[in-house]
């Protein structure tokens, strides 16, 4: 029973699920919270049973319609794939169940469609192998986190979710047009036989720049983060979790498995050290931004920008050949993904609490709030790399990989990072301990929203401990050899 | 020929690129972009012909269409955007606040 | 003299700017004209299984058949707009009535019906020729925006569920079809081979109606008035 259970096609239904609900939610408004809460659950058990398919039967290959790559679109899971699909669903549930107390009666059932598309979306994109597919999943994520970005209202949820239009729009052409290069230069758009035919022309390095521009334009890599703050600070909080965990890592995946597949083993040593030497300045910069921040949603949003660049270190340091340090880029995507939600959920339960988000002004919340601030401390200490996180996981290996390359750069970035993120997240706490001088109104928060983001940190931790099941997984189908070849 | 449309296509996409980035109103902005897509579609299609048969290679022209129809979509929705921007600041402009 | 200054360091960074984007341009430009007068891309293989795709026509073959998901995945962004355009401008909006324009009014009345026939034609001869969903979606689109521009309501047959249905209609019949191929073949979105032109009909049938309608949509959320409170 259990080995039928298991061939069954779970990854289209992974993204068929999705769209359904999204429909349904969006024809039966008065129900978008169950629908959306079911659709989501879903999601998470077709993941576990995909995860059960592809430990025991290898790597996932569809070719949709029948045709096969390169007529047809072909669908492919390996471990990496598997990670990311996982990361997007269990961070869905964790925002979605926040979203149930979040938004209100009215608001509703306009995120709910919206939220289940985007997840489609993500999942359509981690499981595609077809460059212009990605290309169609990109725009409907941008297009559906910009409409969410613009649930804050205001005039700065406005303006950001402008910026943020104009930036994912540029990013998508830029991308488009690396594609049509490498369409016309290579005559095919899919991974795997562009991986075989790609040699390298100056077509493949216009290509590759292009490429790039558009995607680090969309997973903000400094210097093109300058959209990031202010959308993922002005959205509502569930939808600034949504940004920072799962969108920038949408378009990092894509630029890591071109990288892995068509131009990582084309490339000399230049093009990595530059996405290094620019994670590195994203690194400091985004954590010295992080400690000047006054309000917290600014302070979470600068941390995204930082933590972004600590997944680029890894493309310096793996060009040896150092497998720990792709491993290290996974970890701490995944555990950013998770820590990274919980801060934001926890600073809509702030905000919702106390109607600001001052961090000077935070009024004894440890006190008043101890649940949300629990989940704070726990996010925080994934974020900095203490052990026994995830987060600690995944920098240690990226120290590893430096110290054995004897690259004291990059060892000095990493010290010099977690120092400074320990100080902008013991602002945060310490302030949390300490009276407000202005008096306000406070509201009780209902406890699923406080319970969402407690467990969300707690999963950031519990990764800490099952790290070489998590790496044996990531290697199905041996993502990171950077032969090029795939099935 | 062929490669006389493509370059003009990469000419539209870096006039746009410029307009983007210098111009403040933010209509400029959006057509600027508009301009920038038909510039990608234009190399897409122009280098179509290249296989030697009587007619073109349908795969790009394929890709155009799901192209211009997502930048419709696109584009609508920044309209409606620059619109809300509009009427809330009275000025289609991003609006910068001074971050503390 | 301060805005003068002002104004020399800007008229520098536009200068600049556009010497890089030039350099960039022409960089590019060299790189495209390297490429071979000939070569080798997927036109050989489409021709190749056109005749099993259930239509002549190459494009709509790829479109409808080869890389049907990628038209999937397009008629939710369409829709995704919709939503994004909905969910911005929430106040209830009515269509301007109060147009006196005779122009409009003599060539709407012409073309109206004109270029519904025509959308209608679109969508059968896409087939075999030049044509389909998206072309015959434009044009009814059209059809339908310049009605609201002459002052005229479109939308009136279509309210709440009825035009919830017709938006996503496109979008529900491809993931049913999804299910139903996945559930009969095995595989996503492989038609059975002697239904594969009837499949292609409906499916760009019901997506012309849809783009049409949110084309037609998305132009109203721009070009309407607040509703009048009663």
């Amino acid at each position: 029973m259990m080995q039928f259970v298991i061939t069954l096609p779970w990854a289209i239904l992974l993204i068929l699920f999705p769209l359904t609900g999204a429909i349904i939610s969006f024809l039966w408004p008065t129900q978008s919270n169950k629908v959306g809460l079911v659709t989501v659950s879903f999601v998470l058990i077709s993941v576990t049973f995909l995860a059960f398919s592809i430990i025991e039967h290898g790597v996932y290959h569809h070719a949709i319609g029948g045709w096969g790559s390169p007529l047809g679109i072909d669908l492919y899971a390996d471990g990496l794939s598997l990670l990311m699909l996982l990361m997007t669903a269990l961070v869905g549930l964790g925002v979605s169940v926040y979203a149930t107390g979040y938004f209100s009666a009215e608001q509703s059932p306009r995120f709910w469609p919206l939220w289940l598309f985007v997840i489609a979306a993500l999942n359509a994109l981690f499981l595609s192998a077809d460059i212009f597919n990605y290309y169609v999943t990109l725009e409907l994520i941008g297009l559906a986190a910009v409409s969410l970005t613009a649930f804050g209202k205001s005039r700065e949820a406005y303006s950001a979710a402008m910026r943020y239009l104009l930036a994912t729009l540029l990013g998508s052409l830029l991308y488009l047009l690396g594609v049509v290069l490498l369409y016309h230069g290579f005559g095919s758009v899919d991974i795997a036989t562009l991986s075989e035919r790609c040699e390298s022309t100056p077509i493949l390095w216009a290509a590759l720049t292009l490429i790039s521009a558009g995607l680090l334009l969309k997973t903000a890599l400094f210097p093109l983060h300058f959209w990031l703050p202010s959308a993922h600070a002005s959205a509502p909080a569930p939808v600034s979790a949504i940004l920072s965990a799962l969108i920038v890592k949408s378009s990092f995946y894509i630029f890591l498995r071109l990288w892995l597949t068509i131009f990582g083993p084309l490339s000399e040593g230049a093009v990595e050290n530059m996405f290094g030497l620019l994670g590195a300045i994203a690194v400091l910069w985004g954590s010295f931004q992080a400690l000047r921040q006054t309000r917290l949603k600014l302070l979470i949003a600068y941390s995204t920008v930082a933590q972004i660049g600590y997944l680029f270190l890894a493309f310096s340091l793996a060009m040896s050949g150092a497998v720990v340090a792709w491993n290290a880029v996974v970890y701490l995507a995944f555990t950013h993904a998770l820590a990274k939600s919980a801060m934001f959920l926890v600073s809509g339960n702030i905000l919702y609490f106390g109607g600001h988000d001052r961090i000077m002004n935070l009024d004894r919340i440890a006190q008043h709030l101890p649940i949300t601030t629990t989940a704070f401390a726990l996010a925080g200490v994934s974020i900095i790399g203490l052990p026994p996180s995830g987060g600690f996981i995944g920098k240690w290996f990226l120290l590893e990989a430096a110290l054995v390359q004897e690259q004291w750069g990059f060892v000095a970035i990493l010290l010099i990072g977690s120092l400074l993120t320990a100080a902008y997240i013991f602002k945060v706490v310490s302030h949390a301990f300490t009276q407000s001088s202005l008096p306000h109104d406070s509201r009780p928060i209902p406890a699923h929203m406080e319970w969402a983001a407690l467990l969300l940190a707690f999963a950031a931790i519990l990764l800490g401990f099952f790290s070489s099941s998590i790496l044996s997984v990531v290697g199905i189908g041996y993502p990171f050899e950077l032969n090029g070849v795939k099935p | 020929m062929l490669f006389m449309y493509a370059l003009t296509g990469v000419g539209l996409f870096f006039i746009g690129l410029y307009t983007l980035i210098i111009h403040v109103n933010l209509l400029r902005k959006i057509l600027a972009l508009n301009i920038m897509g038909c510039g990608v579609f234009l190399v897409l299609i122009s280098l179509a012909m290249r296989s030697g048969y009587s007619s073109p290679d349908p795969v790009p022209h394929a890709m155009v269409i799901t192209g211009i129809v997502v930048t419709v979509s696109a584009t609508a929705l920044a309209l409606v955007l620059m619109l809300k921007v509009l009427e809330m600041t009275g000025k289609a402009e991003l609006y910068d606040e001074e971050e503390v | 003299m301060i805005v003068d200054k002002k104004k020399g360091i800007k008229r520098m960074t536009r200068l600049l700017l556009i010497v890089l984007l030039s350099l960039l341009a022409a960089a590019l430009g060299y790189v495209i004209l390297t490429l071979p007068k000939s070569a080798v891309n997927l036109q050989e293989l489409v021709a190749h299984n056109v005749a099993t795709s259930g239509v002549s026509n190459p494009v709509t073959a790829v479109l409808l058949n080869f890389r049907a998901y990628d038209t999937f995945l397009e008629m939710v962004v369409l829709l995704v707009a919709m939503l994004g355009v909905w969910s911005i401008k929430e106040v209830p909006i009515e269509p301007i009535t109060d147009i006196r324009n005779p122009v409009l009014d003599t060539l709407s009345g012409l073309l109206v019906p004109f270029l519904i026939l025509f959308s209608a034609y679109l969508l059968w001869v896409g087939a075999h020729a030049p044509g389909g969903a998206f072309q015959a979606g434009s044009v009814l689109g059209a059809a339908l925006v310049l009605l609201l521009l002459s002052g005229r309501q479109p939308f009136l047959a279509f309210q709440g569920l009825y035009l919830h249905f017709t938006l996503v209609a496109s979008t529900a019949l491809f993931t049913s079809i999804a299910l139903f191929t996945l559930l009969v073949t095995g595989e996503l979105l492989k038609y059975p081979l002697a239904q594969a032109d009837t499949i292609i009909f409906i499916l760009e049938s019901i997506a012309t109606i849809s783009i049409g309608l949110t084309l037609a949509l998305l132009f109203f959320g721009i070009y309407a008035k607040q509703k009048e409170k009663q």
